[in-house]
């Protein structure tokens, strides 16, 4: 990092001294290659593409909150409906600070307070990168929100209740590792976006940092290591996690698939260890075992699971290191929200697929074939007979069924 | 009129293990590869998933994953002097269709031919003299030596995970595997599957009997793998739904749990599927093919330009295809000339089913894999003497049992009635304790001068175009082949104690309607002389030199092994020639 460091530095320098105000230089190499990797470390593709799309960045996939549609802008260099007019300032106040262009807020759907920890010089890089970039015109209808929410100003209280401003400050007690892991995920890789539960507004909760939380259909489990699902994992497993999609419990798919697609597989390995380092850090607490699950429908769900799961996650659920995922160790299934397991059961999933593990196993459907009692059953059997995790009912089965129906992602 | 499309450095025809291979093996060097699959693409989760992979009825009954005969068929006839008709239900084998083709549903039986079928011909020659040959018979040597494939078998192995028993490692034998083996350069990646009762019983009583049995090679995994690839394979389950099913829980090697993984990640390479290739373009010099011309789910038709044309469709619609093209002279078994079609084979297989006591024994025969149990070699190839038996060729055999599965698993003694009360009645006695090997004898075909392939005259396919016809029969030398090694077989299972041992000869004539199994082969050869093969020893076209043909089409005849591992092997030799001497000089590679 240091030799980064000083590299970065040095060109700032020079950038400056060339071009003013466009600190690191559309030529500067070094810049746009920082700036590349930064921008998958953030993942910026990923809202900012239509998935599928051949034109990356320029906006338009509707990112699904809990008060409605947003619709990532465009943010290639087009000067008309992207970002190839903004200054740099006018970037680093949106990334940094949540303030558009026009001097309204953001809504925190793009994770501006996570940006807010990242160094300057880093925003700037992203800049340079983003710049590169083919220009497309595509204009964007962003905010699809409903009266009152669609008043951008409704975003003053918000920030002043769960946007800390400021860069992050190394924690000189934790070695470089660690820093370094905790910048990744506490900044550009904002993993707590997602994983971190949300008040009622939306705002992280922050006595429960990570702790898992469930959005757009999926489960994104507590990634804590204390006690939690994660609990057994080395940093190693996390970090092939991380770079692979894929590890001896689990495989990732659905919306952490889509992470370690286009970003946590494009980090180098020192980096997805140091994030696995600081994550091993986090403490969290234990779910309390649930012993209420009903020995009937334990016993027709282990039949279920005989007959239809057993050929690939075997008999004791322990599943295939890399391929199949063992079900009593992977986190999505032993959370106390069933709906990742519900979803998975009734509609099947397509694991990620990556230059290190390219295989990019998938589990088929299952909803055609089991009724919501049968689903259940085999979901409670799955969570509650490994380990404790509480049983699902009929009718949180149902619920799920019917919400898969109206999905489109 | 045909629209054109951009032009490509290879357009691959059919994409099954053959084209996927050669896709890999292409694209991995930098080549801009297209292939174009007559049939859908399929996935292990979402079209044979665990939830109803194992469905008999529509897999194996009404033959889910295999080419509709009312999207294309053959004729056939066992003589020339009889009208061929068209085929409407498939029988004797089972045309593939679809990415992955046949190596979604076989079983994954992994052979090695050995170092003598290379060289049959010659070496049957001096070993017993040229008269000890049928007058009609035209067996030919390859033009390539079991030594310069060994390190594509062993790619193929690996690619694979082949589950097996090394033999024979760099002449070094090797207790309780293949002894007659050619050398290999190393073990199998995989230690062999589990044996169950009865193949472990069967095992005993060929050692007894003074055998040296081992497992056969399976391509269904005894452990969970990843290849060279970075692709990864489960665990086999040992459910007994390989041949003719797709196996839902990624542990039969397939080019889907092998290569297509790592292959479609290339951005260099295409794939069409639904689209059929209706011809192979030639240039006006007919030394040059320029692309192939093929027709999509639409009804349109497409030029697709290439330098480069590999055909890797099944047997019989590789030299239909290059029948249909001008490519090549077609065979003419009368005035013995033109080589596209000649040397066609199949294969010579029979089975012994045994009756044990059902109090004593209990088979549980759904304990299974395709490719699961115990083989003996000594009465392949030339791996005995011919001399007393008047006849050459022969074939492994073994207690192959790759399934118990309901519909089709109802072995009853000999005189049982066929149907109603007593029929039921000893289907219930027998099913734990009476043994059908799903594999049995599997002998050789040799080739011979009436045997062929060429255009029917009178039927058409929905193209317009003649269908291919097949001429085949079993001839002499096949059936006492058979006779002596059913015979053989039976002792096996007498020695295991079967109260009662069945022998179902293979006879005469060729019978299309039963399956044997699909393993067709020859009609576009390889070989040393362009007289009488089709290709040269690297696989590639003597008359249109940027034309490779992969495939069983090329065996000159064919062994008495499964043909997959020498297929994939013969795909690699013919990869690793175009790179590292086609694509220097593009040319023809042999000076005939």
């Amino acid at each position: 990092m240091r030799s980064v460091a000083k590299l970065a530095l040095a060109t700032f320098t020079l950038a400056a001294g060339v071009s003013g105000a466009m600190s690191a230089g559309l030529q500067d190499f070094a810049a746009v290659e920082r700036g590349r990797y930064l921008t998958n470390a953030a993942d910026c593709g990923s809202c900012h593409t239509v998935p599928g799309s051949d034109r990356p960045f320029s906006g338009g996939r509707p990112i699904e909150t809990p008060f409605g549609v947003l619709v990532a802008p465009n943010i290639t260099p087009d000067r008309e409906t992207g970002i190839g007019a903004w200054t740099d300032e006018e970037l680093e106040a949106a990334l940094r600070k949540g303030v558009r262009r026009d001097g309204k807020w953001l809504y925190p759907a793009m994770p501006f307070p996570y940006f807010a920890r990242m160094t300057q010089e880093d925003v700037k890089d992203i800049r340079a990168y983003l710049s590169t970039v083919e220009p497309v015109h595509n204009p964007v209808p962003v905010n699809q929100l409903p009266f009152p929410l669609n008043q951008r100003v409704a975003m003053t209280v918000w920030d002043r209740l769960y946007f800390t401003p400021g860069e992050f400050m190394v924690q000189s007690d934790k070695s470089e590792q660690w820093n370094r892991g905790a910048y990744l995920v506490e900044g550009p890789g904002h993993c707590g976006a997602c994983h971190t539960p949300k008040t009622f507004l939306g705002g992280d909760k922050s006595d429960k940092r990570l702790q898992g939380y469930t959005l757009q259909g999926w489960v994104a489990p507590d990634i804590t290591s204390g006690q939690g699902p994660l609990a057994e994992w080395s940093a190693d497993d996390l970090a092939q996690y991380l770079k692979t999609g894929h590890n001896r419990f689990a495989a990732a798919a659905g919306l952490m698939g889509e992470v370690v697609e286009l970003s946590t597989s494009k980090l180098s390995e020192d980096d997805v260890k140091a994030m696995a380092v600081y994550l091993k850090n986090q403490s969290g607490p234990k779910p309390a075992a649930d012993s209420s699950a009903d020995s009937h429908v334990l016993a027709a769900g282990g039949a279920i699971y005989q007959d239809l799961c057993s050929s690939c996650h075997k008999s004791d659920g322990s599943g295939v290191p890399d391929l199949i995922p063992n079900l009593a160790k992977a986190a999505t299934v032993n959370m106390g929200d069933p709906t990742t397991v519900l979803r998975v059961v009734l509609q099947g999933a397509q694991s990620v697929a990556t230059d290190k593990e390219p295989t990019g196993p998938a589990m088929p459907a299952f909803g055609w074939q089991l009724n919501d009692a049968q689903v259940a059953a085999v979901a409670t059997y799955v969570r509650n007979h490994w380990g404790k995790a509480p049983p699902v009912s009929e009718d949180q089965a149902k619920k799920e069924r019917a919400q898969l129906d109206t999905r489109t992602n | 009129m045909a629209r054109k499309l951009p032009r490509k450095d290879v357009v691959i025809i059919g994409l099954g293990w053959t084209g996927s291979i050669m896709a890999y093996e292409l694209a991995d060097a930098g080549l801009d590869v297209i292939a174009i699959e007559r049939g859908p693409w399929r996935n292990t989760a979402t079209d044979y998933p665990p939830g109803y992979a194992a469905d008999e009825l529509r897999y194996r009954i009404r033959h889910e994953l295999f080419l509709s005969p009312s999207q294309t068929t053959f004729t056939f006839r066992n003589k020339m002097s009889e009208a061929a008709l068209p085929i409407r239900s498939w029988g004797a084998f089972m045309p593939p269709n679809g990415v992955g083709g046949g190596g979604v549903h076989w079983n994954a039986e992994t052979w090695r031919f050995l170092p003598s079928d290379f060289m049959l011909k010659t070496h049957l020659t001096e070993r017993y003299g040229a008269s000890f040959l049928p007058e009609d018979m035209t067996i030919q040597d390859w033009g390539v030596t079991y030594d310069e494939l060994e390190p594509h078998y062993d790619r193929f192995e690996y690619l694979c995970g082949t589950s097996g028993q090394a033999g024979n490692i760099k002449g070094t034998i090797m207790d309780g595997g293949n002894p007659f083996e050619g050398p290999r350069s190393r073990a199998y990646p995989n230690p062999p599957q589990d044996q169950p009762f009865g193949h472990t019983l069967f095992g005993k009583a060929a050692r007894d009997l003074g055998y040296k049995p081992f497992p056969q090679p399976s391509g269904n995994m005894s452990r969970p793998y990843q290849n060279p690839l970075g692709v990864r394979l489960g665990p086999c389950t040992y459910c007994g739904f390989c041949e003719w099913f797709g196996c839902g829980n990624y542990s039969k090697a397939s080019p889907q749990t092998t290569i297509l993984p790592a292959l479609v990640r290339k951005p260099n390479f295409t794939a069409r599927d639904n689209s059929e290739v209706t011809r192979i373009n030639v240039d006006g010099s007919g030394k040059r093919t320029t692309g192939v011309t093929f027709v999509d789910a639409s009804g349109d038709e497409w030029e697709q330009p290439a330098d480069l044309v590999v055909l890797s469709a099944y047997t019989i619609f590789n030299v239909q295809l290059l029948l249909l093209s001008g490519i090549g002279k077609a065979y003419d078994p009368a005035a013995n000339t033109g080589v596209i079609g000649r040397n066609f084979t199949h294969q010579t297989i029979s089975d012994v089913v045994s009756f044990f006591d059902p109090a004593k024994f209990v088979f549980n025969p759904f304990i299974a894999s395709g490719a699961i149990g115990m083989c003996i070699d000594e009465f392949n190839g030339d791996n005995f003497d011919h001399g007393p038996h008047g006849f050459v060729g022969g074939g492994y055999m073994g207690h192959v049992q790759t399934n118990g599965r309901p519909i089709e698993t109802t072995p009853v003694p000999p005189g049982t009635p066929l149907w109603g009360a007593a029929w039921k009645k000893a289907v219930k006695e027998n099913y734990q304790s009476a043994i059908k090997p799903g594999t049995g004898v599997h002998g050789s075909m040799y080739s011979y001068r009436d045997v062929y392939v060429d255009l029917d005259p009178t039927y058409k396919d929905r193209f317009n175009r003649p269908l291919a016809r097949i001429t085949m029969d079993f001839h002499d030398n096949e059936i006492k082949q058979n006779k002596f090694l059913t015979d053989k077989f039976a002792e096996i299972f007498q020695a295991m104690g079967a109260k009662q041992v069945h022998k179902e000869y293979r006879k005469g004539p060729y019978d299309i309607t039963k399956y044997q199994t699909t393993h067709l082969c020859g009609g576009a050869i390889m070989g040393t002389d362009p007289n009488t093969s089709a290709l040269n020893r690297y696989l590639q076209s003597w008359d249109v030199p940027n034309l490779f043909v992969m495939g069983a089409s090329a065996f000159p005849q064919n062994a008495g092994y499964n043909p997959t591992g020498t297929v994939a092997a013969l795909a690699y030799w013919a990869a690793d020639a175009i790179l590292s001497k086609y694509l220097k000089n593009p040319g023809q590679l042999i000076n005939a």
